[in-house]
């Protein structure tokens, strides 16, 4: 209510008035972040990777690699992204049932979700995904499988980077590792409600 | 002596219980604690660096929050605001009748278990379903969540399973993966059916109006992706100055409350989703709460603003470990809770007025703070509060130390109660028919008296 506005901020107001100074904002250096377990790398992909599993992430280099991994488990129903089905379309076996548009009315018909990831970042094994680059939010996040669909060039070195080239849209999401939890007596578990298997595919 | 509520609690908690609490909460610390020295070459400097960032925003309250608004209003959100509780549930309420709205998902937010928005909603009709496992659990079983992060920390698998089994999800089976597997397949029908999710905010950047919310099951972002409205309910004092600020605040709070490098979903929501986008919320509401914060920002204790909800404090509190949440009797449990929970009370200060006595003033809580706030000096604050305002809690378990200032202000009568005290070494204290020392010698043992040495060092030391 717009009363409840004048109120809140009289209110602060009349707090802050005693103060005879007020705290400045410190700038800070991003060495203060940065985490020295890490070596610097040129290839920044390989870092990802190897940040990636480390939270049991699945990074993936060819589409062969990923076909292989979808027919070993048995997941050949899925999602693809219109716009990237037809450069994997060849590489996908016909025993696959992959549709290139999402139906929520039928959530567990979906084994995997392939979409495209808008970055990702190399230190902490995290993919970036947002509204404008991925065709559906349901597609990336209900299936057992998500597929981000990454190309070398848009990978940053850390979280300072990341934050300072956040893209201009509605629902930036950070992506580090499959979905996860540990209420249960503090074990952990994957796949809560999110993703299962968290893959990286570079193309 | 009488002892205090929380030391009466905690003779009820169960020793399989107070273990368990132990052991998990000592290993959090200590994955937090070694992660944090290892990858950081400064971390001490680092939580005061963060600190210093989220006391400039309280104490620019008064600009930040109207430039806030506007950025919020830029990004396509509707701004409410909301003296107290019931103002926010009536305002999350008028939203949802505007619309037709009858079913809720709600991802977890510690504000609207301060609020009690849930029975609030429930009241009225509305379905209000808490979607993080342990909040769900939490809900189905009438219960309170324990810790701000791992909200069941006091059930154990067997407790977890016979609920699912009485609420009708499946047959009992204890194993923590079905356990999960079944409330992912209850609980995305029931995204999908709600009309509203409902989040709440880590940071919200002022630079930016970013909405800054950290999960790691997902649950936010499902409520993100099938509703067609989102509102969030979010404490005034959630605000960071800049997206940049954000890198030191991330980075502490995964580390602090899970030992993890990043949370799993970091989501950054600046308005409704776009129009080409299939899923998620055409509509977006931020209702900005006050609720005693403004309060607490006119108080002494006002640091305790600061918080960034990550647990770490209880995770490292030898009080909580022994006791576990319930014990603190509120929503916040744990050293924060006892500065944050009497303070957010307002007129019913004095019935929380025990807690900040539920300290041995160690300072462990302060070490790991991400945000550097001073606890233990708030503690002593609402201690004096509490006194000052003649609360009968405030009291409750301190010792008579009438003989002793009368002894301490006196050097002669000192001195001789130092030689007489030697004595105590050679008394059969246990045996001794006063209350307070058998009620105190029955979960302790008298340490060797070994005063005066001291004194006689000192004398010494001045001689030579």
């Amino acid at each position: 209510m717009s009363g409840d506005r004048e109120q809140i901020l009289g209110r602060v107001r009349s707090a802050l008035v005693p103060l005879a100074e007020r705290a400045p904002l410190a700038d800070w250096d991003r060495e203060l972040v940065h985490v020295r377990t890490i070596q610097p790398a040129t290839d920044l992909w390989a870092l990802f990777a190897e940040r990636l599993k480390l939270v049991n992430g699945t990074p993936l280099t060819t589409v062969a690699e990923l076909v292989a991994l979808l027919e070993q488990n048995n997941w050949r129903r899925g999602y693809c992204d219109p716009a990237l089905w037809p450069q994997f379309k060849e590489a996908f076996p016909a025993t696959f049932k992959v549709e290139t548009a999402y139906d929520r009315t039928r959530v567990d018909d979906y084994d995997f979700g392939i979409t495209a990831a808008a970055g990702a970042i190399a230190e902490t094994g995290t993919l970036v995904l947002t509204d404008a680059g991925t065709s559906s939010r349901l597609a990336a996040l209900a299936p057992w499988v998500h597929v981000a669909v990454l190309r070398r060039d848009q990978i940053q070195a850390d979280i300072t980077a990341a934050l300072a080239a956040l893209p201009a849209d509605p629902n930036v999401i950070w992506v580090t590792g499959p979905s996860k939890t540990a209420d249960v007596e503090g074990i952990l578990i994957e796949g809560v409600h999110g993703p299962g298997v968290q893959v990286a595919l570079l193309v | 002596m009488a002892r205090q509520l929380i030391d009466q609690f905690a003779t009820t908690l169960p020793a399989d219980k107070r273990a368990s609490v132990y052991q998990s909460t000592k290993a959090t610390h200590e994955k937090r604690t070694k992660m944090l020295f290892d990858q950081f070459a400064d971390p001490n400097r680092l939580r005061a660096i963060a600190g210093g960032i989220k006391q400039h925003v309280l104490e620019h309250l008064d600009t930040y929050l109207p430039a806030v608004e506007a950025k919020l209003q830029t990004n396509g959100a509707q701004v409410h605001w909301a003296t107290d509780g019931e103002a926010a549930c009536q305002a999350v309420l008028r939203i949802m009748r505007a619309r037709g709205a009858t079913k809720l998902v709600k991802a977890k937010t510690m504000v609207s278990e301060e609020i009690e928005l849930a029975h609030f909603l429930e009241k009225q009709g509305i379905e209000a379903l808490e979607t993080d496992l342990g909040e769900f659990i939490v809900q189905i079983d009438h219960d309170h969540p324990s810790h701000i992060v791992r909200p069941i920390i006091h059930k154990n698998r067997r407790e977890i399973a016979t609920s699912f089994e009485k609420h009708g999800l499946g047959a009992y089976d204890d194993d923590p993966q079905t356990i999960t597997r079944r409330a992912r397949q209850f609980l995305r029908q029931k995204y999908l059916q709600a009309d509203v999710g409902l989040t709440g905010a880590n940071f919200v950047s002022v630079e930016s109006g970013r909405i800054v919310l950290v999960t790691n099951e997902g649950n936010s972002r499902f409520s993100l992706a099938a509703p067609k409205c989102h509102i969030a309910l979010i404490g005034i004092e959630k605000l960071v100055p800049r997206d940049r600020d954000l890198g030191v605040l991330l980075n502490l709070l995964a580390r602090s409350a899970t030992a993890q490098q990043l949370t799993v979903y970091t989501e950054f929501i600046a308005g409704p989703k776009l129009a080409a986008q299939p899923d998620g919320p055409e509509e977006m509401h931020v209702i900005l709460v006050d609720n005693g914060r403004t309060e607490v920002l006119a108080s002494d204790c006002k640091e305790i603003l600061r918080c960034i909800r990550c647990g770490a404090c209880m995770n490292v509190c030898p009080v909580y470990r022994q006791t576990s949440g319930h014990a603190y009797r509120s929503v916040y449990p744990g050293p924060v809770g006892a500065v944050l929970s009497p303070l957010l009370a307002g007129e019913r200060f004095p019935e929380l007025a025990d807690l900040p006595k539920a300290s041995s003033l160690c300072g462990a809580c302060h070490e790991v703070c991400p945000v550097d706030i001073p606890i233990p000096d708030l503690l002593l604050r609402l201690r004096a509060k509490g006194k000052s305002e003649g609360a009968p809690l405030a009291g409750v378990g301190a010792p008579p130390m009438g003989a002793w200032a009368l002894l301490a202000s006196q050097p002669t009568a000192w001195k001789a109660a130092l030689l007489g005290g030697k004595l105590i070494n050679y008394l059969p204290t246990k045996l001794l028919p006063i209350p307070p020392l058998r009620a105190w010698e029955k979960e302790r043992t008298l340490p060797e008296w070994r005063g005066g040495n001291f004194r006689k060092w000192l004398k010494e030391r001045r001689k030579s």
